[in-house]
């Protein structure tokens, strides 16, 4: 065999092998490129902003009660129904109105007397929002048609603008957790899959050096990224015009440094396992409480004070609450910097413990 | 080159937990020498070879490879062996090219990746995805990976294992061609049949021992017979009986029935049948063949290699 000596360079070789794999696998560009999309598409589509409905109101058919239910009638907000009092409670219990309207059974009850008509009761659940919501409008609706007079005049303003609806909150939420998913099933999953095949031990066998291995997947998860933020965030943009109030740069920069940080989270949780089933144990153990406390879908601050400083200090919590803050509220590079040193530093420590602790063989 | 060796270990010694599966072996495999590691499955066989490949470390016992060992001089031994592991799944999605071009990377020098494709016969497979590859194809790359690095030694873990014998034949031409370069091949098999064909020598290897080592011709020689009886009987034997019979070397206990090494099949037989209707014993079985190394395993351990 004749000797040759050059050669490309074995860190772009094993990238490019990382990125071939990755694009050859359509279920993985479809949860990587695709899925973000769809699940953006299908909750802004179900939280979209709508004209706010009419409250559900039952008024009890018995004599008295007319006045009420035609006064209800003409009002907007206001879906009335005329049943009889048994199904008025039933259709309360069942959550098909909000509220019932009656007439007290025993009008002494209410002492002084001043009441210009018949004296009502309402029927409704304080637990239930919408209930206690219900009672206002429909009281509030009755009491002015009964003559009430509001010793201070108000006006209404309302505001549906883009920065305040919750496909606005959803799309930093969506992002972050993509590059989270991405980034741990990416790396550690994959990683796992070749140490099972041995395909690890066998390059182990070769001179080849275990930092450009590892490096080789971090590279790729950044060059996913460049396709992956994108799509997101025009999608964002054009369907639903979410803005972008801070400086795009950052945002970019910000996801690198969350793509980077999850793939070193990656690397440490695929360091190990020695088999698929407990390295996708090990991300669903990662991923959900994520998922569910970061603030993704809801706000992270519905949690007790008692845990705000854990989560925190998540990772996936600093990574969309910097997006979010430099998407919506248009913040700049200090205002994150907490979140930052917070990313930094998950990085940094997952990447030399997965150095120190990786299983070549 | 120095004198050195190619390969030598001694008292190597691997321990699983409590089970010993490597129990001090020395092996001296000289530069340019092919060399065969036999015995069954579960003989320490790739333990063994994987120490010496540096990617296990031995419990006890020193490795030394062309002249230096893996503690100083891993990282410049590495270039210098290629390696083809007893079970290895390279990526399904790549292609046979891009596979070859991404091991090439890791080595300083080695031979162009045209000219591997055409040693391994893999030129139209060029594009082909791994996983679209018969199991011949796949092994034969897997040699092609062990080769892009020009090395001096290759290592070869029951290469042929699992193949039809139309892939194997041609992967033992590959073998050979690589050995008429002068290179130092180390191959673990156990088919007797490849050792015998592809090997100068062999060490036969049992229960993490070598327990006979020697030339294929030498080995089958120290049987004593050139053709091997197998035969099984309705009842016990009595066996120094049968020693004693002309033309017999050797008799073996097997766990159902006997095997003698004979020296002239066309006498001996009719001797060892009259032998036992003498003794009133009806055959219940009876084979024989020209002798192999199986028959040295058997001849030292009492049991076939598959058992």
């Amino acid at each position: 065999m004749t000797r040759h000596t050059q050669r490309q360079h074995p860190l772009w070789q094993l990238t490019l092998m990382r990125w071939r794999i990755f694009v050859r696998e359509p279920s993985a560009l479809f949860w990587t490129y695709g899925f973000p999309v769809v699940l953006a598409l299908a909750l802004g589509v179900a939280f979209r902003n709508r004209p706010p409905e009419p409250v559900e109101v039952a008024v009890e058919a018995s004599p008295g009660c007319e006045p009420w239910r035609d006064t209800l009638a003409t009002n907007s907000h206001v879906h009335v129904r005329w049943l009889n009092p048994q199904d008025a409670r039933e259709a309360l219990r069942g959550g098909k109105v909000s509220v019932v309207v009656g007439l007290l059974p025993s009008p002494e009850f209410l002492g002084s007397g001043k009441s210009s008509g018949p004296p009502r009761i309402y029927h409704f659940d304080p637990t239930r929002p919408e209930s206690r919501m219900a009672r206002a409008i429909v009281d509030d609706a009755l009491q002015r048609a009964e003559g009430r007079v509001d010793p201070t005049s108000v006006r209404d303003k309302l505001v549906t603008e883009p920065g305040s609806r919750y496909i606005d909150f959803l799309i930093p939420g969506l992002l972050g957790f993509n590059l989270m998913s991405s980034g741990l099933w990416g790396v550690g999953f994959v990683i796992v899959e070749m140490r099972v095949r041995k395909l690890i031990k066998r390059m182990m066998a070769t001179p080849m050096s275990r930092a450009h291995f590892l490096l080789s997947f971090v590279l790729v998860r950044g060059a996913f990224l460049l396709g992956e933020l994108p799509v997101l965030l025009c999608f964002a943009h054009w369907v639903f015009h979410v803005p972008i109030r801070g400086s795009l740069l950052l945002i970019v920069g910000l996801s690198v440094l969350g793509s980077l940080m999850f793939a070193g989270m990656g690397l440490l949780i695929g360091s190990r396992a020695q088999n698929t089933h407990t390295v996708a144990g090990l991300v669903n153990l990662t991923t959900l409480p994520m998922l569910v406390t970061s603030g993704v879908f809801f706000s992270a601050s519905r949690f007790p004070d008692l845990f705000q400083p854990v989560i925190k200090l998540l990772p996936l919590t600093a990574l969309i609450e910097a997006v979010r803050r430099v998407m919506l509220d248009g913040a700049g590079v200090t205002a994150v910097a907490n979140q930052i040193g917070i990313m930094v530093a998950w990085g940094l420590i997952s990447f030399v413990v997965a150095l120190l602790m990786f299983r070549w063989q | 080159m120095d004198n050195s060796p190619a390969i030598r270990c001694r008292g190597l010694v691997k321990d699983y937990g409590s089970v010993r599966a490597v129990n001090g072996l020395d092996l001296e495999i000289r530069v340019g020498e092919c060399f065969g590691l036999l015995g069954p499955n579960g003989a320490g066989k790739t333990t063994t070879v994987e120490i010496l490949e540096g990617l296990l470390p031995p419990t006890s016992g020193d490795v030394e490879l062309l002249g230096s060992d893996w503690k100083t001089n891993g990282d410049s031994l590495r270039q210098r062996l290629g390696i083809s592991l007893q079970e290895t799944n390279l990526a399904d999605k790549l292609t046979v090219e891009e596979t070859l071009r991404l091991f090439r990377s890791f080595y300083p020098a080695g031979p162009e990746i045209n000219e591997l494709l055409e040693l391994v016969s893999l030129t139209d497979k060029r594009k082909s995805w791994y996983m679209k590859l018969s199991g011949g194809q796949k092994q034969r790359l897997a040699v092609a990976c062990a080769l892009v690095g020009d090395p001096e030694i290759l290592f070869l873990d029951e290469p042929t294992t699992g193949l039809d014998p139309q892939s194997r034949r041609q992967l033992w031409g590959l073998i050979e061609r690589f050995k008429i370069e002068g290179r130092t091949v180390l191959l673990t098999t156990h088919y007797m049949d490849e050792a015998q064909r592809l090997c100068d020598r062999v060490a036969i290897v049992d229960k993490g021992k070598v327990i006979a080592l020697g030339t294929p011709r030498a080995l089958i020689e120290s049987l004593g017979g050139t053709d091997v009886v197998e035969m099984k009987c309705d009842g016990p034997l009595d066996e120094t009986s049968l020693s004693g019979l002309a033309g017999v070397h050797t008799v073996k206990a097997l766990a159902d029935g006997l095997s003698l090494t004979v020296e002239h099949l066309h006498k001996t037989l009719p001797l060892l049948l009259s032998h036992l209707q003498q003794s009133g014993r009806t055959l219940t079985g009876l084979s024989t063949h020209h002798a192999t190394l199986e028959d040295v395993f058997v001849n030292h351990t009492g049991r076939h290699l598959r058992d």
